[in-house]
């Protein structure tokens, strides 16, 4: 099924036009914002300068940094009375990364998660439950206007509370749901001590976090679902930038609103289609914070093949990030963070690792932090209050509940070089 | 002062929760020929204090430290008890009655007596009740 059926299967002589015509719109966009003005005058590219989709490569990129510099509206290309909608994600010091919709950004992000929503056969007989958080996170919000558009029954459950999601997936006779794939998992799992019976629901749209086909198989058996995969980030609106269709190999992204080019990430260098490497990604549409050759971080390929159900070329599903940002339960966290946040607590020292389990099909993590010397009373209780107090500091800045451990002074490694603080043992499943 | 002959300093060592931390700790002590009157390990979310009473404890501190433990003396004092039944609650019911909070405690059984340590949070006070009531402290000189 197709929302847009024109746009979503134009004829790639069309859609190289529409590109860069809406490329050329982009670079016009962004003369509003200081850093371009400045990156394109440095790079000596003017704007006529852009004359072919190939041009683009004269442009260098924008980096997660270069928007965190910006903090907070620094990339705002509109005046902020334009700005009707502000979403963050976390930060690696603490400041998170801003991003700014105007009405239309809304319109059109809504009409992709339409498109989305569309593609896997949904419609508005369909009965939806958002399990995922609807605060500054953009998959809330981002999947319930996308959801209404299509005039589904939205359910806005958030997150937590899995007695009373289940409750109302039995009630409402819920056929749709979307969250993180670990909590799906975990959702089957109480379901399935508890003895409920979930027989109304037939999709799951599963994101946020890379997930592999064996987990697929799994929440597919246990949730009696079809699970589909669904890729965004923030900087590019939110979720709704690319999803599975129902040949699930793959995923489309929307080339007539996403510029796609993948990179070697060491060199920067262009690779063709087949060949793995970073997402980098030009988004065509964007009014309150166009961006040029935004570097998500992302590995992936571009397929060589077409896809049977008419749509453009696709991208394969996640696989892992090009820098060290973690994944956990849906957030976004970066090593730098945790290290940010123990420099302030002078009761422990500044060196740290961080373990990633899963536990019970969710995400857990476990941060080993070294004692500082000086402040050691030899009372229990000490520790105890020190150890609450790096967990409430983390949980305040990550947003995460967080396991600490206190370990001796001088126990941690301490690296030469790249530092390895990050062992991730969630595995496959 | 003169109660300070009744004050003991008990080293207290902080510990990872793993296997082969507390022989560490006692080939440390063994090296330096330092005796262990008493001990005992409070133990929290993956670590503990390692807690002692040792008849050097200068010597411990300095030897552990430069192992790279992290110690820190606490003031404990001690307090004789009868070792047969009602021993154990005649000294009680003079801390009871003292008003004397206990942050905790441990005891050990010796061919002369039987002796209960404390941690209070007050010991000058703590010092002054007991004796107030009738027990019987023991002095520092008598283990360091």
């Amino acid at each position: 099924m197709f929302w847009d059926e024109k746009t979503e299967t134009l004829p790639k002589k069309d859609l190289e036009e529409l590109q860069l015509k809406r490329l050329k719109k982009t670079v016009a966009q962004v003369q509003n914002v200081e850093f371009y003005r400045r990156l394109l005058r440095e790079a000596q590219v003017r704007p006529e300068d852009i004359r072919t989709l190939a041009d683009i490569e004269k442009i260098p990129f924008t980096r997660k940094q270069d928007l965190r510099d910006g903090y907070p509206f620094g990339f705002f290309a509109v005046p902020i009375h334009k700005v009707v909608r502000i979403h963050t994600t976390s930060g690696t010091t603490g400041k998170p990364t801003v991003v700014g919709y105007t009405r239309k950004d809304l319109e059109t992000w809504a009409d992709l998660i339409a498109r989305n929503m569309t593609m896997v056969g949904l419609t508005d007989r369909d009965i939806f439950q958002n399990m995922v958080n609807y605060g500054m996170f953009t998959g809330g919000l981002g999947f319930h206007y996308g959801a209404e558009k299509i005039g589904m029954t939205v359910i806005p459950s958030a997150t937590g509370n899995t007695r009373r999601q289940i409750e109302m997936i039995q009630d409402f006779g819920v056929t749709a749901i979307h969250c993180t794939p670990s909590y799906g998992m975990h959702l089957a799992e109480v379901a399935e001590e508890t003895g409920a019976h979930l027989e109304s629901l037939t999709t799951g749209l599963f994101g946020a976090e890379p997930w592999s086909d064996a987990m697929r198989a799994e929440l597919e058996k246990k949730l009696g679902v079809t699970a589909f995969d669904s890729y965004g980030l923030s900087e590019l609106f939110g979720p709704g930038v690319a999803f599975e269709c129902p040949e699930r190999d793959g995923l489309h992204i929307w080339h007539d609103c996403y510029l796609v080019e993948i990179i070697d990430p060491r060199t920067g260098e262009t690779l063709g289609d087949g060949e793995r490497g970073e997402l980098v990604v030009t988004p065509l549409v964007k009014e309150a914070m166009p961006l040029l050759r935004y570097r998500t971080g992302d590995i992936t390929m571009r397929f060589e093949d077409e896809c049977l159900c008419g749509r453009a070329k696709k991208i394969a599903r996640i696989t892992g990030r090009s820098d060290d940002m973690l994944v956990i339960r849906g957030i976004n966290v970066f090593p730098s963070q945790i290290e940010h946040v123990l420099l302030r607590i002078p009761e422990v020292g500044n060196h740290f690792m961080v373990y990633v389990d899963r536990v019970n099909h969710l995400d857990e993590m476990t941060i080993d932090v070294e004692i500082n010397r000086d402040y050691f009373s030899g009372e229990l209780q000490d520790l105890a209050r020190i150890q609450k107090k790096v967990v409430k500091e983390l949980r305040d800045t990550l947003e995460l509940r967080t396991t600490v451990k206190l370990v001796e002074p001088g126990s941690l490694p301490r690296f030469e070089g790249k530092a390895k603080r990050v062992i991730d043992r969630r595995g496959e499943m | 002062m003169k109660e300070n002959k009744f004050v003991i300093k008990q080293i207290s060592v902080f510990s990872e929760n793993k296997p082969g931390r507390l022989a560490a700790i006692a080939r440390a002590l063994q090296e330096e020929k330092i005796n262990i009157m008493a001990f005992s390990i409070a133990e929290a979310d993956g670590f503990g204090v390692v807690r002692a009473l040792v008849d050097k404890p200068k010597k411990a501190h300095e030897k552990l430290g430069k192992l790279g433990f992290n110690v820190a003396f606490t003031d404990v004092i001690a307090v004789q008890m009868k070792d047969e039944p009602g021993g154990l609650y005649e000294t009680a019911r003079i801390l009871g009655e003292g008003q004397i909070n206990i942050e905790y405690a441990y005891a050990y059984s010796g061919k002369e007596a039987a002796v209960l340590i404390l941690r209070v949070d007050n010991v000058e006070a703590a010092i002054a009740a007991i004796q107030k009531g009738g027990g019987t402290l023991i002095e520092s000189s008598l283990f360091q």
